[in-house]
């Protein structure tokens, strides 16, 4: 009998190149891919997750060659064969579909691990899913239970608290100084892209303003309208630095640009209100004698990374832990499932003992018209206890764990129904 | 009743130290339920140091801040009530540990002094006694609280300088939390601080006819009150902050432990 499982497909940034994710046209959003997925033969319910890093598709069906290669070809199209692109999709089935979402629910999959977004996708794009009817009862409780499962890994690790890349490194060692960083401003000097992606995280800490000084102006202009900032020319920097509170540097100048002395006067005129600076230019754009003066931060590329590296540590511990948990939930749930699966059975069973009692008795009962309606009681009883004792011994046989690596479920529920006869009267 | 209030001392001392032990752990294991159990703890300890001052009230049936035990208690009693009433307004990620610890060393303080109640001193005994004692007192008692943010302060502002980012760079909060809690606890003391001299130099006149005597009390604490003046003064003009200011509340809590202990018991109380 062919066993209903969850089958996950999907591309990653870890597995599938940038090019080969930008395929995947899902830029219409969730409803037409999803009513689309649910038409797939086989699929009983389905759930879709694309973000950027990463498009998933989620379905409860009979797991096969066939049902795999139909949603490859769902996410890839018909241009070429669903073999074509094997090798950068990921396949997982029953419990390691749950282990996979699990692992991803709780950002352990994730760019920047420890982050929070991904299970807001996760809830948005279930939203979708309950919204349009395509997750059923089975797809609910496993997303569910991955937003718990997210949820208790938070709680129970460090796994969030830890930054791990430069930008978002630079972003903790702003809190360390300033705290809240709502109502700071901040000032990019050149336009390098990591300095962007920098101020990009900051930007989301919601600081108030971005300021960009650019040695082309008509380039700061145009970086500056990403941030929704002002640009500034490079002879106002100094003017500039008493209004602003942190600075990201990555300008390609081959000195420094600014000097401890240059910096005496600025940080008198602030009225010592606390300055940090971020120089992630290779040579530096900044003097590191800056740090020497008081309110004042400096952190350079290496420093960066010394903190990212101090995170990584830390996260690594934390994602054990982490992926301890995600095992021990897995765990959990296939034993939900397999109950789940051995129910139908099990009342089958039940019922078919009790209509063999209730035939015989009403058989036997009816001859003997001596008996009270007490002694009548006890045979009854009699017949359900036999019955209950006989069934003692398969159901337990049901019941019992699966042992090693393979699940024996499916065969003993296909034995026990054979030898009990069940669901020959056209139940199946 | 003597028993009782004996009872009360040895109760305080077991309560404070327990919720040192309990900060402290939270300190190292960052396990929000632990700090929830001391923090209960540290507010069962100030009810304690309540009923046992209480205690002594009824004892001795005058304010009990005339001996180096009652002085120290008091200190300690104001800066537990300050810090509660502190940290039922603000945050500041782990200020507890350093505040108990600071508590629990002063019951020690309070502990190894004398505790026998003697007779009132003439000189002493005025309304202005509970008023005077009691202002100084709190204003120490937030005195103390910025000296444990300051000590916060410089410890972070060090690891962030030298970029060795140890085992308080996460556990210990922002340094503009920090420099915050430092501003907020100095104005605070220092208004506590000014009526307290301003009653210390009324209760002088009524005493012996005059403001000021230039006792080595009333110039010590003089000079606390000139250096927060100071500090004060330059945060709201030149905009000293920081480290600077850190620096001071720890020299102004060293100033000011000196006026308690060094001048002001040795010459004979209040």
């Amino acid at each position: 009998m062919p066993k209903e499982s969850f089958i996950l497909v999907g591309v990653n940034h870890k597995n599938t190149p940038v090019e080969i994710r930008e395929k995947i046209a899902l830029s219409s959003g969730y409803e037409e891919p999803l009513r689309q997925l649910v038409q797939i033969p086989g699929c009983k319910e389905c759930y879709l997750l694309s973000t950027c890093n990463r498009v998933e598709v989620l379905v409860v069906g009979i797991a096969g060659e066939e049902l795999e290669e139909q949603l490859i070809t769902f996410l890839f199209g018909n241009e070429s064969p669903a073999s074509a692109w094997r090798d950068y999709v990921y396949v997982y089935n029953g419990n390691e579909a749950v282990k996979h979402l699990f692992t991803v629910a709780a950002s352990l999959d994730s760019l920047v691990v420890g982050e929070a977004q991904i299970l807001g996708q996760l809830k948005e794009a279930y939203r979708y899913a309950t919204e349009l009817g395509t997750a059923g009862p089975l797809l609910n409780r496993l997303l569910h239970k991955s937003f718990s499962v997210a949820k208790r890994i938070r709680t129970e690790t460090g796994i969030g608290s830890s930054a791990v890349s430069i930008s978002s490194a630079a972003v903790e060692l702003a809190r360390k100084i300033f705290g809240d960083l709502q109502d700071k401003h901040v000032m990019l000097v050149g336009a390098g892209e990591m300095a962007e992606l920098a101020a990009q995280h900051l930007v989301g800490q919601g600081v108030v303003s971005v300021t960009v000084v650019n040695r082309t102006f008509s380039r700061a202009v145009d970086l500056a309208q990403r941030f929704n900032g002002h640009a500034v020319s490079f002879d106002e920097l100094l003017t500039q630095l008493e209004k602003v509170d942190i600075i990201i540097s990555s300008t390609g100048a081959p000195n420094m640009i600014l000097h401890k002395e240059q910096l005496k006067p600025v940080m008198r005129s602030r009225r010592n209100k606390p300055l940090f600076f971020i120089d992630i230019a290779v040579p530096r754009d900044l003097d590191p004698n800056l740090n020497d003066l008081e309110n004042l931060y400096l952190y350079d590329i290496d420093d960066l990374s010394q903190v990212v590296e101090m995170n990584r540590s830390e996260r690594d511990r934390e994602a054990l832990k982490a992926g301890r948990i995600v095992e021990e939930e897995t765990m959990k749930f296939g034993r939900w499932l397999d109950g789940m699966e051995l129910t139908p059975t099990i009342q089958d069973l039940r019922r078919k003992a009790d209509d063999i009692c209730s035939i015989e008795l009403e058989k036997t009962l009816s001859k003997i018209s001596s008996l009270s309606a007490k002694e009548r009681k006890s045979v009854e009883k009699m017949a359900a206890a036999i019955s209950s004792r006989i069934l003692y011994d398969p159901l337990q046989y049901l019941k019992s764990g699966s042992c090693g690596e393979h699940d024996k479920t499916q065969v003993k529920i296909e034995t026990l129904r054979n030898v009990f006869g069940l669901g020959r009267n056209g139940s199946e | 009743m003597k028993e009782l209030s004996f009872v009360f001392f040895q109760a305080v001392l077991g309560t404070t130290f327990l919720a040192c032990v309990l900060y402290l752990v939270f300190f190292v294991s960052q396990n929000g339920k632990v700090r929830k159990v001391a923090r209960m703890i540290l507010i069962l300890s100030g009810v304690l140091q309540t009923l046992y001052i209480g205690s002594r009230l009824l004892l001795a049936g005058y304010t009990p801040i005339t001996s180096a035990h009652e002085a120290v208690m008091f200190f300690a009693w104001a800066t537990t009530l300050a810090y509660l009433s502190f940290r039922w307004r603000y945050t500041v990620k782990n200020f507890g540990t350093f505040v108990s610890w600071l508590i629990m060393f002063l019951l020690i303080a309070a502990a190894m002094a004398s505790r026998e109640i003697l007779p009132l001193k003439p000189v002493l005994q005025s309304w202005y006694l509970p008023i005077h004692a009691s202002l100084s007192l709190f204003a120490y008692a937030f005195f103390s609280l910025a000296f444990c943010g300051a000590l916060m302060y410089l410890l972070q502002e060090r690891e962030l300088k030298r970029k060795t980012f140890g085992y308080f760079f996460a556990r210990l909060p922002s340094l503009d939390a920090l420099d915050q809690l430092n501003s907020h606890c100095v104005a605070a003391g220092f208004v506590f601080m000014t009526l307290g001299i301003v009653t210390g130099s009324l209760w002088t006149k009524q005493a012996s006819g005059t403001y000021w005597q230039w006792h080595p009390k009333e110039i010590w604490s003089m000079v606390t009150w000139i250096l927060y003046l100071v500090m004060i003064h330059q945060r709201f003009t030149a905009g000293w902050r920081g480290k600077r200011t850190a620096i001071m509340a720890v020299a102004g809590f060293a100033t000011l432990l000196f006026t308690l202990l060094g001048v002001m018991y040795p010459l004979g109380g209040a």
